[in-house]
Parts: C-alpha cells; structure tokens; sequence
C-alpha cells in the first residue's frame, strides 16, 4: 500500500512564516507555484539531493519558497537568482543548485543573467514559472503576458506597437550551443503534470552528473493575478498560452553529454598550495649589495611609445629596489598622456617616498623633440637632462643644466637593433649620475630579463651608452 | 628576495590570494582591469573561480552567491562600475556576507574619465545603495597596502560579517612599487553556523536580506547598527606625520596623501608648521584623532581629489572647535606640490578657501 504524504524535502513545519497558519503555504488558491514546488521537493527526495541542494529562491511571489524546502536556501535580488547561483555552484560544484524564477524576474529584470549562465554552461538548474503576470506586486504586465491580455499596466490589453510581444525564452535559450536540456511543461491537466514531473527529475539528474545547463519552463496558472476563478484559469492556460508557449523540447543534447562534462575544478583554501605559488611570483632578481643614493633621483622618462620609455623606468627601478632604495614608478596615465608620447616618473630614494609623480625631475630622459619642449623648463637648475640626439634636434639650455646629447638610437644600431637604444640610454644614465657601477647595473639587467638570448646584446648597449659618457 | 616590484592592481590579488580568496568575479573596466588581468592569471592557477561575468551587477550577485558559503571571495571596479553595483552591496550588507570589494577611484559624474579622482567617498562611505548600512573602507596609497590592506579587509569582513571595501584612486592602482609577498595563513573563521555551502551541516541556515514584519526589520536593523559602533570604536586606522606641533593638519587620504607627505617638510624649512593627518580607514573615519587635535590652536586643511566630500567628515569631527578649509582639484587633475604649498600660505594668513 503506498502512503502518500508530504515530501520529507519540505519542512514538517513551515517555522519561519510568519502568522498563525505554520502548515499552510503562502500561495494563493488555484496557484501552480504548489505544484511546483511539491515535485522538485519529491524529485529531490527521491534522487537523495537534498542534502546538498542549495534553494535560490527569487523576487516574486516564490520569494519566500525558503519557508518550505528542508535543504540550503539562498535568497537573490530580483533577477539576480543564476548569477547567485553561479556564485554557489562554482565554489561548490558537489552542490545541486536550483535557480527558481518567475517571468518578470527571469525574462525582465534578469534577461541578462539568464543568457549568460545558459551561454556559460553552468551546471545548474532553472525552474522558470511562467504566469504570464507579475503576481507579487499586483498583476502587472509581465514579459510573457500574451497580446491583448489585460493587466494593471496593460488595462486596455498588452499591443505589440505599445509593449512588445510575449517573450519565447526556450526557443531562445535552445539557439545557444551550451545548454544541454530545455523543455517547457505546464501545470495542466493529469498529463501535463506527469510530463512536468518527468522534466523536473530529468533537469536534476542531468545536474547532478555534470551534464550541464538544465531549464524547464513550466507553465502556471495565476488565478488572483488573472483575475479568474482557479479552474477557469487552469482551462485558459491549456487553451491559450500554449498557443503562443507551444510545450515540448527545445533541446536535448543529455545523451551526447558525456558524465562529469560540465563539471568545474574547485578546490578549498591551501595555504601550501598558495604559499608555493606567490613563491613564484616573487622576483627572480638575484641580492645586492645596498647602495645609499648620493642625491635621490625623481626622473621622468619620456619619448615615443614604442621606445622603451616604460621599460627604461622599469629597468632603472629594479635596479634602485635590489639596491634596497625605496622606489616608485608611475606610467603617463589620464591627463598626463599628452600626444601619443609615452612617458613615466620614477623615484629612488633613501627614504621614504611621498608622491609618486615628478613634477621637477633632477633627471630628465628624452627620446624625442616633444618631450624635451614638454618637460625642459621642468627640471630645476643642475638638474641632468640625457637626450638621443639621433632623434633629439635642439640643444637643451646647457649653462641652466646638465647635459647629455648621446646618440643612442644609432649606437643601438651598431649594436644590433634600434629597440635596445633605452638600454643605451640607461647606460649614460649611470655614468652621468655615478649612482650605480656599470657591474652592478648589468647583473641587475641579467637576473630581470626575461628572453635569455638578448642578455648579451642588452650588456653591449649598456656598456656603449655608459663608456659613451665616460669618455666625453 | 621575496620582493617584486609590481603595480598596486596586482598587489591587490596577491593579497587576496595570500588571504585564501578563492573565487573572483568582475566586469573590465579602466583604471582597474588589472586587478581582473591578475585574478583570470592566478585564481584558475590555483584551482579558484574567475569568471568575467556579464555586467558588474552579475559580478556582485555572483561574489553574494560565494560569500553566502562562508568562502571568501571579491570583486573589483572603477566608478561607474561600481554604482552599478550599488543593489548588490545592500542586499549583501544586509544579508551579512562578508567580501571584498575594490573600487578603483576614476573621473565623474556620468562616464567622467579614466583619469584618477576621490570622487566616491560619498558613495563609498555614506552607502551607496538603499538602506541603513555601511561599507567598511580602506583607503591605501602604496602597493604595499594595496597587498597588506586588501588581506585587513577579508579579515574585518569576516570579524563582523560585512562587506569591505578597497578605497583607492587610479594612481595608486597604476603605479608599481616594491611588494613584499605575504605569507598564506588559514582563515581563523568558521561560518557553518550562519553559511550556505551546499552540505547538510549548514542546511539550517538561510542566506537572505528579507524581513517582512517591521519590528523584526527594525531589530535587525539595530542588529546591524550595534555591530557597526563596535567597528566604529574598534577599527578606525590613520597615520601621522609632524601633527604634534603643527598649527595647519592637512588632512588626506590615497595619493593625495603622498603628495602632502612630500611637502611637509618643505613647508617646516618654510617656517610653516604643517602635519599630516591620513585617515587609512574611510569608514569608520578617524574622528576621534581629529577631534584631539581640534581642541588646541589649528587649522585643518583637508585636500582631495573631489569639490569636497572627506572634508564633511572632517567638519563633523572638529564640530565648529577650529576652521576647516578644503582645496580640491578634480575631473582627473593631481595638484602638485608647489600648489599645496601656496595654499598652506593662503590658509595659514586665514586666507579662507572655501
């Protein structure tokens, strides 16, 4: 003899409703939400995945189906529901996660949310209860209210020309190459509910070996929405919205799927794990010896972008910091960008560095005419200025300033490629302000870059921008 | 070494890694993309999530869905992205999820520009999304506390199960300095008592900011309002340089606050008695701090990259003891050194600002 009861995937009693009536649901007579609910409550019994079910429950009037189901529940914002549930299955993917919508929140508000998690494969399921008005706030017109059906917002009948046409989201979902199973079902006659259980049991079960995205729309009566008695409304639902929501499967690809497909890598904190990671992450600069700077630098580099500006700032950094300088490099950013020259400020200090950006640099580097306009009058007086006069036409105020004319563009010719001229450069830069030894600098070099066969090629033009300023 | 010189983005994500956050989620936008760049790098590496969801306010529900787990999770952004993910911070706030969240200050209103400003504080620290609730916020300005500070917030969002928030204007994101790499330590917090995770211990709980009946709201409400003066009392954090003495405290905070720092000291050789008054903590803000120093002889200057919005702060805390001026520049514009220190002549002859 079977016993039929209440499924043990719902609460005995519904504690957390407020009012008296604790063992009734908070649905309106002739609702299909009961329904609903009493076959994924049954479904989840009966597969063993109440356990590990996490309930996201939606904006709408299933908002509170956490007063029901005896497993995990998670409230979500309105038509956030399988961006909440994405969260959940990816840092669980043991878990069972139902995202559980009605049309406004689903195919409204949470259109985009929708598509993504389909289009992303989550290995999740949908429950979307289409009623084709939005029940919690006062039946307003809903994205499947169908044409000509009157709503609090559509009193004269929903128009195409005005709202727009019930929208179809199967036939939509089912374009996308990801999802693995989406039919639509309805709360209907004898039939229609035997089918919706069958499609209910066949989304979890496809969830639960990592088959995939799994959707079923189920069609539901809204009685008090409708404005119609429960019966009525149940014929209305079979004889008109399936005309438009044709039921049937737009997608099935469960038998081409194989087990475990959809399946994410997740693994829980390991500070082993991760503590041999950020290992790697440190530098590969080798120790130094710590230098005290004679006089701090704050430099700017500037010329065109594609000269190395940024590296030459990054490489005379590195230098500063394995010789336990306090250092900062800031690239030309916002209204600092000016013309499509590249330009960063670097400081190295003793001590401890207030702004990153170099408003008066004591040294200047420029690899083109621009930036020696833009900048010249910047450096105070005694300050260095090193210019590539291969490209570098005038002559930067020499009684004012310090000044290197080296023509590193041509010197990194000779040396094999115009590229490494900022390496030429960062060798006068050296010599001109005595602050490393050419050794110290080229070992820095050594241990910092990365293409190995260019190491020797970056020594020569270190070493002929350096001797360049030496012999002068 | 177990140094490496990298942008303050990217020290973000090693701190966060070195926290145990495990699952990333954001939407690219400048001057913060970098924290993205880093997270799609390192979290998959590491057997985490990273995913590039479809909009900022997906990113939000997603880190929700996470932290809803007890697993510690982030998201990152600049401005605009970040009121779009107003909604999500207030139903995480009030649902008690503790996570990370960046915002990497750019300019406003509307798309504004890339270029950095400080032009979020109110969002940031008043609330931006609906409801009574706050942002504990954190405010670096080197790469350094990029790292140190973003591993702080994991730890203060879960002391008092709140979002927390990375506070910092596109210089400080931009800008590379020398890191030291954190260790990885355990997360010393258990959540199955108030946690979702997908496992029977934790099936009684329920992740929800909803409460239908009034007086339960409102006690929640208070709920939420008594945790936030306990952090108010116990986790305000700023920093100060040459205070003791000084006749004007300029007050500022990110890279405004670097840029003061290097002229202190000029002003002193001035003869100008400045000092500085950093508020590292945004929310709750170092209001007892200034109100000492309010009730001697000073001035207070607050400096911002905004049209004045910290100075509000300042103001409540002085409350009316001594004036309080404000110099801004906005719309991307960094006032140089030089400039400050004119206004601190201005300001010390009473020369009103504002």
């Amino acid at each position: 003899m079977k016993v039929y009861e209440k499924s043990p995937s719902f609460y005995e009693v519904f504690e957390r409703k407020s009012g008296p009536a604790k063992e009734a649901t908070h649905y309106c007579p002739g609702c299909g939400h009961g329904n609903v609910h009493k076959m994924i409550a049954e479904a989840l019994e009966d597969m063993n995945l109440t356990p590990r079910t996490v309930f996201v429950s939606p904006v709408g009037c299933s908002v509170f189906a956490y007063y029901y189901f005896d497993c995990g529940n998670t409230q979500a914002a309105h038509g956030r529901a399988p961006a909440v549930a994405t969260g959940v299955k990816r840092a669980n993917p043991n878990s069972i996660v139902i995202s559980y919508q009605g049309d406004g929140d689903l195919a409204a508000i949470g259109t985009a949310e929708t598509i993504h998690a389909a289009n992303r494969g989550e290995n999740i399921t949908v429950f979307f209860i289409n009623n084709a008005i939005y029940g919690m706030t006062g039946g307003q017109m809903a994205p499947t209210t169908l044409i000509g059906q009157r709503s609090a917002t559509t009193p004269r009948g929903r128009i195409e020309h005005v709202h727009g046409n019930p929208i179809r989201v199967c036939e939509m979902l089912a374009t996308l190459p990801a999802p693995t199973y989406i039919e639509r079902v309805a709360v209907g006659n004898s039939k229609h509910v035997m089918k919706m259980r069958k499609a209910i049991r066949k989304a979890l079960k496809i969830q639960s070996e990592g088959r995939g995205y799994s959707f079923v729309e189920i069609l539901s009566p809204c009685p008090t929405g409708w404005k119609m008695d429960p019966t009525v409304s149940r014929d209305w639902m079979v004889d008109e919205m399936t005309k438009v929501f044709p039921l049937g499967v737009f997608k099935d690809e469960s038998e081409n799927v194989d087990e475990g497909t959809w399946d994410r890598v997740y693994k829980p904190f390991d500070t082993g794990q991760v503590n041999e990671y950020l290992d790697r992450l440190k530098t590969s600069m080798t120790e130094g010896e710590p230098i005290v700077l004679k006089e701090n630098l704050h430099c700017k580099f500037a010329g065109f972008g594609g000269q190395g500006i940024l590296t030459l700032g990054l490489f005379l950094s590195q230098i500063g910091m394995r010789a336990g300088q306090q250092v900062s490099w800031f690239p030309a950013y916002g209204p600092e960008m000016r013309g499509g020259t590249a330009n960063c400020s670097v400081n190295l200090s003793n001590a401890r560095i207030g702004s990153p950006l170099v408003d008066k640099p004591n040294v200047l580097v420029v690899m083109n005419q621009p930036s020696l306009d833009a900048f010249e009058h910047a450096v105070p007086d005694g300050g260095l200025i090193i210019a590539d006069s291969t490209i570098v036409a005038s002559q930067p105020d020499s009684k004012r300033l310090r000044v290197v004319m080296i023509p590193a563009s041509k010197i990194a010719d000779e040396v094999g490629t115009p590229k490494i001229a900022n390496v030429v450069v960062l060798g006068a830069l050296a010599a001109a302000t005595g602050a490393f030894s050419p050794e110290y600098c080229m070992e820095t070099l050594r241990s910092v870059i990365k293409k190995k066969n260019l190491i020797e090629m970056n020594m020569e033009a270190f070493r002929r921008g350096y001797d360049f300023v030496k012999n002068q | 070494m177990a140094k490496q010189f990298m942008k303050g983005n990217d020290a973000i994500i090693v701190g966060a890694l070195a926290a145990g956050c495990r699952a990333y989620y954001g939407y690219p936008i400048t001057p913060a993309s970098e924290i993205a760049h880093a997270a799609a790098l390192h979290f998959p590496a590491l057997d985490g999530v990273f995913i590039q969801a479809e909009s900022e306010v997906a990113a939000i529900n997603m880190v929700y869905g996470t932290a809803g787990m007890g697993i510690r999770t982030m998201t990152a952004s600049s401005s605009p992205g970040f009121s779009l993910k107003q909604e999500g911070l207030s139903y995480c706030a009030g649902a008690e999820l503790p996570m990370v969240v960046v915002n990497i200050d750019r300019g406003g209103p509307g798309l504004g520009n890339i270029a950095p400003e400080q032009a979020d504080y109110f969002q940031v620290t008043k609330g931006g999304g609906h409801g009574n609730y706050r942002l504990i916020t954190l405010a670096p300005n080197g790469a350094q506390e990029m790292c140190d500070l973003t591993m702080k917030a994991f730890d203060l969002a879960d002391r008092y199960r709140n979002p927390a928030c990375i506070m910092a204007d596109g210089i400080t994101g931009q800008m590379m300095e020398v890191v030291e790499i954190p260790e990885a330590i355990p997360v010393p917090y258990d959540h199955t008592a108030w946690a979702v995770d997908g496992t029977p211990a934790t099936n009684k709980n329920l992740i929800s900011s909803i409460v239908l009946e009034p007086e339960k709201l409102e006690a929640h409400n208070l709920k939420l309002d008594a945790k936030y003066r306990e952090i108010s009392e116990r986790e305000i954090m700023w920093e100060e340089y040459c205070t003791e003495d000084a006749d004007l405290i300029v007050v500022a905070y990110g890279v405004v606050s670097r840029i003061v720092y290097s002229t202190v000291d000029q002003a002193r050789a001035e003869g100008m008695k400045v000092g500085l008054l950093r508020p590292i903590t945004l929310w709750p803000f170092p209001s007892p701090a200034i109100a000492a120093h309010a009730a001697r002889d000073v001035r207070f200057l607050a400096v911002e990259l905004s049209t004045g919005q910290m100075v509000e702060d300042v103001r409540l805390a002085v409350n009316g003891k001594a004036p309080v001026d404000f110099y801004g520049r906005c719309g991307g514009m960094v006032p140089e050194g030089a400039e400050l220190l004119e206004q601190y002549r201005k300001v010390m002859e009473g020369v009103v600002s504002s």
